[in-house]
């Protein structure tokens, strides 16, 4: 704290602003190419992009200055503002998510008694910005994929937020940072070799985080919404050049930020078990970030490589998974977990 | 102002920060890109073929139950975080207390699997 404390509210925030865009924006880029060029591309027995920058490491960027010159097209029957405001709210989404992560014993952004809960509730946000997309865009494709996403995002919202649950009552808060802290020096029966990684004692709750992320995502199995072989590109069908590619931007960014999410509640946050190293809240200002983004890359690793392996859901399969599978398996979590917090 | 109220003054700004973002693409596309809006480019795009009957058709929306579900697991959640964070102040009261209030609003949820409404009809 000692370089934050001596600072002023407006000096902290701009830093943490600047932390914020670069958190975003660098995890976008590199699960960009590192899952979508070139972790596919190695499933499929070819290359990936290989011209631009060392092992087609620019890629992106020479996406963006391409989409950077593609002409703008609205749909002369489209809801003009609607149509226009959808990316906004699906970006401004992502960066409220992104608030209430820690990275660091000092480096947070937020340290509020409520973070996973406010982060619950800001991530339900984006479904607002796809169901504008989708009937903004006056296009019966755009449409329907608005309205599948919608029935999609709120029915795997709520194994989502029961998985938490089982999290907050072992951690015994919902502050993000208190929960790294709760793993960090937490036991599991009395071994505190290696803290408490709630993976390890909230698995059922980790796979359940997991598969709904994967929906929420919309990550095939999970993509009715753009499914491109029914609905061509569903709410993005309208959109062009640089729209298209934030909605694209915000994909990934968001798919970081759920992944980031994750970690802080299952694997430890910022905080990992580095044999003889003493605890000091420097050190781990540095190293924290260095963790996160790590573990942030293995967990998106698992959502790709699920999204490019399973073929897609039947909606009602979809459906079904979510009612009648994961929140009784998640309330069972929850009522399990409360019995072992009361007597154990 | 309070620590409380400045954290969600830093949630408002990371608000801002995303919509200052896309409008900074949006802008510096602005300049670099073309606008030549023909009469075929903004039709509405239907598989290449002429778009017929009106935009906005009506589609049956299967879900409308889960929505209603949907609200009613949500306030759910909304009660059992607070509860989640002080179990082991309520400890057994906590517990019977929130089975009992889970159970409720588990019986919602098969009675409508009883009816039928989690079935694609």
């Amino acid at each position: 704290m000692s370089l934050l404390a001596e600072l002023s509210y407006w000096q902290q925030t701009s830093l943490r602003v600047v932390g914020g865009l670069a958190g975003v924006l660098l995890v976008a880029g590199t699960l960009v190419y590192l899952h979508l060029f070139k972790m596919v591309s190695f499933m499929q027995s070819r290359l990936g992009p290989m011209e631009a920058g060392p092992f087609g490491s620019l890629q992106l960027l020479a996406e963006v200055g391409k989409h950077l010159q593609k002409e703008d097209i609205f749909p002369r029957k489209a809801d003009k503002f609607v149509f226009a405001a959808a990316p906004f709210v699906i970006l401004a989404s992502t960066f409220l998510l992104v608030v209430v992560v820690p990275a660091g014993p000092d480096a947070w952004f937020i340290n509020n008694d409520v973070g996973i809960y406010l982060g619950m509730a800001v991530s339900s946000v984006s479904v607002i910005g796809i169901l504008m997309a989708g009937w903004g865009s006056a296009n019966k494709y755009s449409l329907l994929g608005g309205l599948r996403a919608t029935g999609q995002l709120i029915a795997y919202e709520l194994p989502l937020i029961l998985a938490v649950v089982g999290v907050v009552i072992q951690a015994g808060t919902m502050n993000m940072q208190g929960i790294v802290i709760a793993q960090a020096e937490g036991e599991i029966f009395g071994w505190g070799g290696i803290g408490n990684p709630y993976i390890l004692t909230q698995g059922v709750a980790f796979m359940i985080f997991m598969i709904a992320m994967q929906a929420e995502l919309t990550q095939a199995p999970f993509d009715m919404p753009i499914a491109e072989s029914e609905l061509v590109s569903g709410y993005m069908t309208e959109y062009s050049g640089m729209r298209f590619l934030l909605f694209f931007i915000g994909e990934f960014a968001t798919a970081g930020v759920f992944a980031s999410v994750a970690s802080v509640l299952f694997l430890g946050g910022w905080w990992a078990p580095i044999p003889g190293l003493e605890w000091d809240d420097n050190t781990w200002n540095l190293l924290g970030p260095i963790v996160l983004i790590t573990k942030i890359v293995i967990l998106t690793f698992i959502v790709f490589w699920v999204r490019f392996t399973f073929p897609r859901f039947r909606e009602d399969q979809l459906q079904r998974l979510a009612w009648k599978f994961l929140i009784p398996i998640a309330l069972a979590n929850i009522v399990v977990t409360a019995i072992f917090k009361v007597w154990i | 102002m309070s620590d409380f109220l400045r954290s969600y003054l830093t949630v408002g700004i990371f608000g801002l920060v995303g919509v200052a973002l896309v409008a900074a693409f949006l802008g510096i596309g602005a300049i670099l890109r073309p606008s030549n809006p023909t009469e075929q480019k903004l039709e509405t795009y239907e598989s290449g073929v002429d778009p017929t009957g009106d935009m906005w058709s009506q589609s049956n929306i299967r879900y409308y139950i889960f929505a209603l579900l949907f609200v009613m697991f949500d306030v759910e959640a909304v009660f059992i975080f607070p509860w989640a964070t002080r179990l082991e102040a309520y400890a057994l009261f906590g517990l019977i207390e929130m089975a009992i209030f889970v159970y409720i609003l588990l019986l919602g949820l098969v009675y409508a699997w009883r009816k039928g409404m989690l079935r694609w009809v």
